[in-house]
C-alpha cells in the first residue's frame, strides 16, 4: 500500500497532479485540491508522475 | 559488457533523465557530473517563497528515489570538454568518463549587465541556491534593490523583495513587464498590480552604468537618471551552458538543437544516435504548435524531455524497440506558472506566439483567462484563478478537447 500525503499548506491548487492520476487527484467544484489518502502499490509510476508536475513539489509519498 | 550513461548537469533535468532511464529498465552504470555542489534542488522557489524564508538546500532539494539509488554522482565538477567519436567527457580536474549514452542537461547561466564600473559589490543574479542564499542576506529591510529585467523572475524577485521590505524599482527595455510572454493588455495589468504593491517601474530605459567605489550605490540609467541602490539583481537573461561543447560538430546555435527523440543534432543535420539534449539547453520542434525548433525555458521541461530520453536511450543501448521509439511523435505541453504576491499566474502552450490576444473568461484587474491565437488557432492560455477554465483550454491546446 502506497501512502500519500499533500501539504496543503504548499498546494496551490494549480491541479497538475490531476492529469496524472485522475483517480487519485481532483479539484472539486471550488478548484481546490482533494486526494486519496492511499493508493495500490500499482499506482507508483503515476503518483510520481503527478510529484514531478507538481510546481510546489507539496505532494509526497511515504514509503 | 556493461554499458554506461554519463549525464552532465546534476540538476533537474539530469536527475530526471536518470531517473527514466531506470524506470524504462536500464540498470547498467549512471553518472551524473555536475558544477554545484549541492544534490538536485528545485529552482522556482528560489524567487519566490524560499526567497521569503530560510534558503536551505533542504527547503529545495529533490528526494531521491529507490530506483536512482546506486547512481553515482560528481558534484562541484564541470565538464570542460566532450569527444563524440571517441565518447568520453573530460571534467576540470582532468578526469576522463568514457561513455556510450551522453545526456547534455548542463542548462543555463544569467547573462550580466556588460557596465564600464562592474566591479562593485552588491550585484546579484539568481540561478542557483549559492546565489538565492548570497541575495537572501542582501534583502533587509529598507535597503533600496534594483531589479534589472522584468520578466517573471525578475518580476517575483520584485514582489518578494517588496515583501520583505525593500524599496524596490525595475529596470527593463520593454514596454510592459513580462510582455514577451504575455501581450501588452496583460502585462499592463500585472505592471499595475505590482505598482499597487509599492514597485516602481522604469519602462523602455536600459541601465547605462553602476555608481559606487566598491559597494554600489546607485544604478545609472541610459536616460541620464541616477536610481540610488544598495542592491542589484540581474535577470536580464541567459547563456547556454554548452562551452563544454564546443569541440564537437553539434549545432550549437542556440542550446542545442535536437530532433523529435531529442537526439542532439550536427551543424549538418545529423542526428546522433546516443547522445541527447534535455531540459532548458533542448532546442526541438513540437508539433502541437509547427515544426520550428524552440528552447522552452518552463520547469516541466526537464521532466518532460527526461521521459522521453530514457526510454529511447535504453532502447539504443539494449539494441530493443529504437526505431520504433524514435519514430514516436514528442509534443509535451509547455506549463508555467509565477507566484507574484498573492497572484498565481499559470499558463500552458506558447502565448508567445500569438498574433491575436482576448480576454476569454473574467476581466482586467481580477480573475483572469487570456487566450493567445495564431491565425485564429489557439496556441496559448494564460490564467488567474479561474483554474477550471484553464484546465479546459488546456485540453483544447493538446487538441483532445
Ligand atoms: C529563480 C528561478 C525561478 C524559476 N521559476 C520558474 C517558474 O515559476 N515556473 C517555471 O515554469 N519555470 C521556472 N524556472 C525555470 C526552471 O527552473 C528551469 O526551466 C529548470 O531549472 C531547467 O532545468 P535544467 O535541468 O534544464 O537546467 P538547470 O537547472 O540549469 O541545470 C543545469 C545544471 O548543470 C550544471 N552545469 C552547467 N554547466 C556544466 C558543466 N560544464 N559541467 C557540469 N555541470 C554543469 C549547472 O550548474 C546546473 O546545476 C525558474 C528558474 C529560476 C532560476
Ligand atoms: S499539482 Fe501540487 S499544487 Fe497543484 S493541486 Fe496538485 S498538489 Fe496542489
Amino acid at each position: 500500500m502506497l501512502k500519500i500525503y499533500v501539504d496543503m499548506e504548499k498546494c496551490q491548487h494549480y491541479g497538475q497532479c490531476v492529469f496524472e492520476a485522475p483517480d487519485i487527484f481532483k479539484l472539486n467544484d471550488d478548484d481546490k485540491l482533494e486526494y486519496v489518502a492511499t493508493a495500490d502499490d500499482s499506482r507508483r509510476t503515476d503518483i510520481e508522475s503527478a510529484i514531478d508536475v507538481c510546481p510546489m513539489q507539496a505532494i509526497v509519498l511515504q514509503d | 559488457m556493461s554499458k554506461s550513461v554519463v549525464i552532465v548537469g546534476a540538476s533537474m533535468g539530469g536527475l530526471r533523465t536518470a531517473e527514466a532511464l531506470r524506470n524504462a529498465g536500464f540498470t547498467d552504470n549512471i553518472a551524473v557530473i555536475g558544477d554545484e555542489s549541492h544534490a538536485p534542488y528545485n529552482r522556482p522557489p528560489l524567487s519566490k517563497e524560499v526567497l521569503a524564508k530560510e534558503v536551505t538546500h533542504e527547503a529545495v532539494a529533490f528526494k531521491q528515489r529507490q530506483q536512482t539509488a546506486d547512481v553515482v554522482w560528481k558534484f562541484g565538477s564541470p565538464v570542460v570538454d566532450a569527444n563524440l567519436d571517441a565518447k568520453t567527457v573530460t571534467t576540470d580536474d582532468g578526469e576522463t568518463f568514457s561513455y556510450d549514452g551522453l545526456v547534455i542537461a548542463s542548462g543555463l547561466r544569467p547573462r550580466r549587465l556588460d557596465v564600464p564600473n562592474g566591479n562593485v559589490t552588491g550585484r546579484h543574479t539568481v540561478r542557483s541556491l549559492d546565489d538565492a542564499i548570497g541575495l537572501r542576506a542582501a534583502l533587509v529591510p529598507g535597503a533600496r534593490v534594483v531589479v534589472a529585467g522584468a520578466g517573471f523572475i525578475g518580476c517575483e524577485v520584485a514582489a518578494t523583495a517588496r515583501g520583505l521590505g525593500c524599496e524596490v524599482t525595475a529596470v527593463a527595455i520593454d514596454e510592459y513587464p513580462m510582455v514577451r510572454p504575455l501581450g501588452p493588455t496583460f502585462a499592463a495589468d500585472l505592471q499595475a498590480r505590482h505598482e499597487t504593491h509599492g514597485v516602481q517601474f522604469r519602462l523602455r530605459r536600459g541601465i547605462a552604468d553602476l555608481e559606487g567605489d566598491g559597494a554600489l550605490t546607485g544604478v545609472l540609467l541610459d536616460d541620464g537618471e541616477l536610481l540610488p541602490a544598495d542592491v542589484l539583481v540581474e535577470a536580464i537573461s541567459s547563456h547556454c551552458n554548452t562551452e563544454w561543447l564546443n569541440n564537437t560538430n553539434l549545432d550549437l546555435s542556440n542550446g542545442v538543437l535536437a530532433d523529435r527523440a531529442l537526439r542532439a543534432v550536427t551543424v549538418d543535420g545529423n542526428s546522433v544516435d546516443g547522445v541527447h539534449v534535455v531540459g532548458d539547453l533542448a532546442r526541438f520542434a513540437n508539433p502541437l504548435f509547427d515544426d520550428v525548433a524552440r528552447r522552452i525555458e518552463h520547469w516541466n521541461i526537464p521532466t518532460e524531455t527526461g521521459k522521453r530520453v530514457g526510454p529511447v536511450l535504453n532502447a539504443y543501448l539494449s539494441g530493443e524497440g529504437y526505431d520504433e521509439l524514435v519514430a514516436q511523435p514528442f509534443t509535451p505541453m509547455p506549463s508555467f506558472w509565477s507566484d507574484q504576491y498573492d497572484l498565481k499566474i499559470q499558463g500552458f502552450g506558447m502565448p508567445a506566439l500569438a498574433d491575436e490576444i482576448a480576454i476569454i473568461e473574467g476581466s482586467i484587474g481580477g480573475e483572469l483567462v487570456m487566450g493567445y491565437y495564431r491565425g485564429g488557432k489557439l496556441v496559448g492560455v494564460v490564467g488567474i484563478g479561474l483554474t477550471s477554465t484553464l484546465m479546459k483550454l488546456r485540453k483544447e491546446l493538446m487538441g483532445d478537447a
